[in-house]
């Protein structure tokens, strides 16, 4: 579980988060929604320690985020931010290889290369291991960047954004195997999603925030309501439903 | 705050102060009486004086016309390859014709200026638009790459001890009467600039606005090129390289009085002429009686003002925070 | 390493050891051999370490800077040595600086060099990461202040002195300070081996801040680690040869491109044997053949500009 007490943040003097007290279910899949400037990107940076913590305390499966020593911290989970772009020049392969750096630190051996090779296979990208990040496209780049993070094969999987540039059939199959990882992996996620109802779909736990405040927190059918939702983004929704899970719509 | 009157005010004062201070000690008021002290006065103070207040002006508002006409507020006339195009002319006349006149010099100078400064603006053409930083560092290295060739050039034909005169750091304790006149053609290109200055303000908003106005940007280009030219030449040839006059001031000028070049170019002018009067007396001041280059001075404070613009203002309006969501 | 890689360096190492010996042995004459050898080993000795020091620092900042158009020089790295080195004479005063030995100048040199250019450029790094141009900007000015202070701290020192502009115009690789060279090549073997050993954490610094943090690598203590082995290396050759802008940019930017790999293990040793087999087969040709002894430096750095302007036009920059 990943408990977040007391967390507040500020970027220059601008307030970010207002003392944020959240849990997030180990063994589920959980996604933060909210407006933009929500503050959902940077609670996220906050767990996976590429911000230090400012105030309060986070703890990953009993690790206290400010304390654990960052290369402990590397084989508990793995982040991916968003911004993704890379000065040097490397082929897709040796940058999904670098996601098992944690646990050879310099040294690869057979068991790191057929994790990578697993990992390059999980998201398609077998074809064009050999390729230069910067003579691919957009999506498989970001494709590219998940299999490393997924490489590292760590408990936790923090992904900010992770299905920008992916086009719906990668985006779907990416859902599709997070949630495959939380069931039957015995992994845990938590991701930043924009498109709602990503979330809806495939989400087993949602944290809704608004201007550095949780709104709402719960499964899915608790949080996607019409109430909830229409005050989150201050736009009138209404809730359908589809095989069973909820639909948000917004058209007119 | 009105700043023409202030600097009107400023500047007599400074100019009575930098006619005071020198190796001699030298008292204006009873100078008629004393003719050791007139000749110092008239020969020397006078004009040195005069060429730095003419030099301030003149780069400065020769700093106001290449940002226009790069739209870029962090380049300046030294920065653009301008003064080493001006050595690069001065040098080659010397080579191929060593007993040429002056007019011939000038002529060769401005031209090379003219010539570099429009490579420059060539290849800052082909950078992409919204990287306003990438202007500046290319103008440096095309400084650098063109001021190692002069030096070059120099050194390969003895003449290494001219080239150091017009490339190292502009120092006005050379100054005597018959030796500073040619800044009085800096002066008068930039009073040029002055009756140009509406065609210069509106060139700075872009070609489409230019044009939709009913202006050549071409020619205004010519014009602006032959103004940055022909001051920076005449400045090298005669005290050497001042820096960041240009590229500090017009940006001190616009935080205050904004773009509108018509009324901000004569408070461009005065304050350059007193920034560089005010560190010339310094140099003068600081290891009494020995003189220290102003170009020394304001290679220090200059940049030093120069840094402090590059980080207070956003650049090209980027919010400093990072994203977040 | 595979075996492409393993087969170039190779190559360059043999290139190297042949121009090395055609350097110390062609037309060597019959009178005084011991001591024109002598003279020969110290330049050649003086040659590859610089070679060394320069590209090995210019590769370790490009990383760090995440950057392959920067060179520690155009950000003012050598212009803070000068001026160090000026400060330091002010301080002790010209003759008490003379007094010292060599070994003690020179560590005390590098030593603050390193604190400060920690200190500085980890400042600059660190704050302005997210806008590179404004960054580079900041440290090119800070060149210039850097060198216009020197020149006038040596002014104030010594009003007379007019020849004490040691960082303003060219490196010259042909008068190498023998009495340095010994604590220079340490400073420099020591300085690479610490890089080679840090190599595998390199590559994962090269990802970028994001990707190295979530992959457990100590980011910020790294950062100031590796430019401290940049202050050392920059402080090596500035104190040999005087100031090299662009040569390391060439270095760099070639080592890439033959290695094909971003494997600092690869890397490093490929950019510090390219330079040094540039630097000792050009001062063969331009020495010995042009009898131009002190062109090299002007020709490698005149090319490192063009190459720069190319760069900055093909939009490398980011």
């Amino acid at each position: 579980m990943i408990q977040i007490t007391g967390v507040s943040h500020r970027i220059g003097t601008a307030p970010i988060l207002h003392d944020i007290t959240a849990a997030m279910p180990a063994g589920r899949l959980t996604a933060l929604i909210g407006p933009n400037g929500a503050g959902k990107s940077t609670l996220l940076r906050l767990i996976g320690r590429l911000e230090p913590c400012q105030a309060g305390r986070i703890e990953v499966d009993g690790l206290d985020v400010g304390r654990t020593p960052t290369e402990r911290l590397a084989l508990k989970l793995a982040i991916l931010g968003q911004q993704t772009h890379i000065a040097s020049r490397l082929r897709l392969r040796e940058l999904v290889g670098f996601g098992r750096w944690p646990h050879h630190r310099g040294r690869p051996g057979p068991a790191d290369q057929a994790a990578v090779e697993a990992a390059l296979d999980a998201f398609g990208l077998a074809g064009i291991a050999g390729r230069f990040l910067d003579e691919v496209s957009g999506g498989q780049r970001q494709r590219a960047h998940i299999a490393m993070s997924f490489a590292q094969a760590t408990d936790w999987l923090l992904l900010d954004e992770p299905l920008n540039n992916l086009d719906m059939a990668h985006a779907r199959a990416l859902m599709a195997r997070l949630r495959g990882l939380v069931r039957d992996g015995g992994r845990s996620a938590v991701m930043v999603v924009h498109e709602i109802n990503y979330a809806a779909a495939w989400a087993d736990h949602i944290i809704a925030m608004k201007d550095g405040r949780i709104a709402a927190e719960g499964p899915p059918e608790a949080v996607l309501t019409e109430a909830v939702l229409s005050g989150l983004y201050d736009t009138p929704v209404s809730i359908g439903s589809h095989l069973g899970r909820p639909l948000v719509l917004h058209h007119a | 705050m009105r700043l023409l009157p202030a600097l009107a005010l400023l500047l007599p004062p400074l100019m009575a102060a930098s006619l005071m201070t020198g190796a001699s000690s030298v008292d204006i008021l009873r100078a008629g009486g004393d003719p050791q002290a007139l000749l110092v006065l008239m020969e020397s103070r006078l004009p040195r004086t005069l060429a730095v207040v003419l030099t301030g002006a003149a780069l400065a508002v020769a700093g106001v016309v290449i940002q226009s006409l790069v739209r870029n507020r962090f380049v300046g006339p030294e920065t653009a390859g301008t003064a080493e195009g001006a050595a690069l002319g001065l040098l080659l006349v010397a080579i191929l014709w060593p007993a040429s006149p002056v007019w011939l010099r000038m002529a060769a100078a401005s031209l090379c200026a003219m010539a570099t400064t429009a490579l420059f603006l060539a290849i800052i053409r082909r950078l992409p638009v919204r990287e306003v930083m990438l202007v500046p560092i290319a103008g440096l290295v095309l400084s650098g790459v063109l001021g190692s060739v002069v030096t070059f050039i120099g050194w390969q034909t003895d003449l290494l001890q001219y080239v150091n005169a017009w490339v190292m750091a502009g120092d006005f304790s050379g100054v005597l009467a018959g030796r500073y006149e040619l800044l009085w053609v800096a002066g008068a290109a930039a009073a040029l600039a002055w009756f140009a200055a509406d065609r210069f303000a509106i060139l700075g908003l872009g070609d489409q606005v230019a044009t939709g106005l009913g202006l050549s940007g071409r020619a205004v280009m010519r014009l602006g090129l032959v103004v940055v030219a022909v001051v920076t030449s005449m400045v090298v040839t005669t005290v050497g390289m001042i820096p960041f006059v240009g590229l500090v001031v017009p940006n001190l000028v616009s935080r205050v009085m904004g773009d509108n070049l018509r009324a901000s170019l004569p408070v461009v002018a005065l304050s350059g002429a007193a920034l560089v009067l005010a560190c010339d007396i310094l140099g003068r001041l600081v290891r009494h009686p020995y003189e220290l280059p102003v170009g020394l001075v304001l290679g220090v404070i200059g940049a030093g003002l120069f840094l402090w613009i590059l980080h207070r203002r956003p650049a090209n309006g980027q919010a400093r925070g990072q994203a977040h969501g | 390493m595979d075996r492409r890689a393993g087969l170039v360096l190779a190559g360059l190492t043999g290139l190297l050891l042949a121009l090395s010996g055609l350097w110390l042995f062609q037309g060597l004459g019959t009178g005084n051999r011991g001591f024109i050898l002598e003279l020969r080993a110290v330049k050649l000795g003086g040659l590859v370490t610089v070679a060394a020091s320069v590209s090995v620092a210019t590769v370790l900042f490009q990383t760090v800077s995440a950057n392959r158009v920067l060179t520690p020089s155009i950000m003012g790295f050598d212009a803070l040595y000068v001026l160090l080195q000026t400060l330091l004479v002010a301080g002790l005063g010209v003759a008490g600086f003379a007094a010292l030995p060599t070994g003690t100048k020179f560590a005390a040199e590098v030593a603050l060099m390193t604190l400060l250019a920690c200190l500085l450029f980890g400042l600059l790094l660190g704050r302005g990461a997210r806008d590179i141009p404004r960054t580079i900007l900041t440290g090119v000015i800070l060149g210039v202040m850097f060198r216009a202070m020197s020149e006038f701290v040596a002014r104030i020192l010594d009003p007379n002195e007019f020849a004490v502009v040691q960082g303003a115009s060219f490196a010259s690789f042909s008068r190498v300070d023998a009495a340095l060279l010994p604590f220079a090549a340490a400073l420099t073997l020591a300085g690479i081996a610490v890089a080679l050993a840090l190599a595998a954490r390199l590559d994962v610094l090269a990802l970028g801040r994001d990707p190295a943090v979530s992959l457990g690598l100590r980011f910020d203590g790294m950062v100031i680690g590796v430019l401290a082995l940049v202050a050392v290396l920059v402080s090596v050759s500035t104190a040999l040869v005087g100031p090299v802008t662009f040569f390391g940019l060439i270095v760099a930017g070639m080592a890439h491109g033959v290695m094909r790999s971003a494997r600092h293990a690869a890397l490093l040793p490929a950019a510090a044997l390219i330079a040094a087999n540039i630097l000792v087969g050009g001062q063969l040709l331009f020495e010995r053949a042009m009898g131009q002894a002190a062109t090299l430096s002007v020709v490698v750095e005149f090319a490192g500009g063009l190459f720069f302007l190319y760069l900055l036009l093909k939009g490398r920059i980011r």
